[in-house]
């Protein structure tokens, strides 16, 4: 959240709401996705509805917590976590076919 | 000794030091979710071919549950609102719908663990299958609310099948091979599902229970130190919005994909 600019209550309730109707927006999108008949591959699915949930992120973490005013500090600390959270997430993928032998999967 | 920069920025990072304190811990939480799905992912995309529950988790009560966090995420920002443009009752108003809308979605979480807890999945002496949730048991027999199905895959997709018979089912324990609820210990989706869910509910938890020590006791520094008290109430929220966030990303991949 930013402190840096003038806050005017009103003008923070409209876009809270203008928020929240985008964000139901893209809880109903999801749903609907998960829902579309099966000669849509599950990866498609899976790929549009993390698309969703993106944009959805993006509305709570740009507007709501002011990630899209903030200072050069947050943005710096932020790319350092998303470096590690990318490399976390590459070794996952890159690990994937390298189950130990006799692995239970479910 | 004062503390420095509580209120003030500090001059070289623009910020005071509890919103640099509470990105860091931000940071650190990403690593510790991110682990966890990344165990997710791993296990997902590596399980076995029709081994993975799908229509396992009520999809209305998650969404109940995104909605009412979503909701708080808006109410913890016009609490923050409130205190910047110095109307104390607004926020006090603000952050006890914050409170009660957390606790709800907790509420909720619980019914959906005690759901799970008391459903059963029971293989019997004759390589049957009885699937449903516990009415009754004793030394005898067990009573179930459920069905019966010879594939065990069946029981995996529900998605596929339609609504699901619901009849009462009485079994004698002399016909039962073993039996299990659905608790962690169950599959690999519900180990993951207990272990993704009850980490985010325990945030939940803390958060509710700063923002509600901020909201009674801890609202006396409005009178004091207004500004420390405003900066207090932009880092809960900080905090909160995280929270919303991880769920926003569970949602989906628990209860949709």
């Amino acid at each position: 959240m930013s402190d840096s600019h003038p806050v005017d209550f009103k003008s923070y309730l409209q876009r809270c709401i203008f928020i929240f109707v985008g964000v139901l927006c893209a809880i109903g999108l999801m749903i609907y996705i998960s829902y579309l008949p099966p000669h849509y591959s599950w990866a498609f699915k899976v790929a549009l509805i993390l698309c969703v949930a993106s944009i959805n992120a993006f509305l709570v973490a740009g507007f709501l917590m002011h990630l899209l005013s903030e200072k050069k500090l947050i943005y710096t600390l932020l790319v350092f976590t998303v470096f590690f959270f990318v490399g976390l997430m590459g070794l996952t993928l890159y690990a994937m076919q390298d189950f130990p032998m006799g692995t239970m999967m479910h | 000794m004062e503390i420095p920069y509580t209120v003030k920025p500090r001059p070289d990072t623009g910020i005071y030091n509890a919103k640099v304190g509470i990105w860091l811990f931000l940071a650190s939480e990403v690593m510790l979710f991110g682990g966890l799905f990344s165990a997710y992912v791993l296990l997902r995309v590596g399980a076995d071919e029709g081994y993975w529950p799908h229509g396992w988790l009520d999809v209305r009560l998650g969404t109940l549950n995104t909605v009412l966090l979503a909701l708080s995420a808006i109410t913890t920002l016009l609490a923050w609102v409130a205190c910047k443009v110095g109307q104390f009752g607004r926020f006090k108003f603000f952050h006890a719908c914050t409170i009660v809308l957390a606790l709800t979605f907790l509420g909720v979480k619980m019914y959906e663990y005690h759901d799970k807890w008391i459903h059963y999945e029971i293989k019997l002496k004759d390589g049957r299958f009885a699937d449903g949730h516990m009415i009754a048991s004793d030394d005898t027999s067990v009573t179930i609310e459920g069905r019966y199905v010879t594939d065990e895959k069946a029981l995996y997709d529900l998605r596929s099948q339609g609504p699901i018979p619901r009849d009462e089912i009485k079994i004698s324990r002399s016909d039962i091979l073993s039996m299990e609820n659905y608790g962690p210990w169950h599959n690999t989706f519900l180990a993951l599902y207990f272990t993704l869910t009850g980490l985010h509910a325990l945030h939940i938890l803390g958060g509710t229970l700063v923002i509600g020590y901020l909201w009674g006791p801890g609202s006396r520094m409005w009178k004091k130190d207004p500004e420390r008290f405003t900066n207090r109430i932009e880092v809960s929220g900080l905090f909160w919005h995280f929270v919303d966030l991880v769920w926003i990303f569970l949602f989906p991949v628990l209860y949709l994909t």
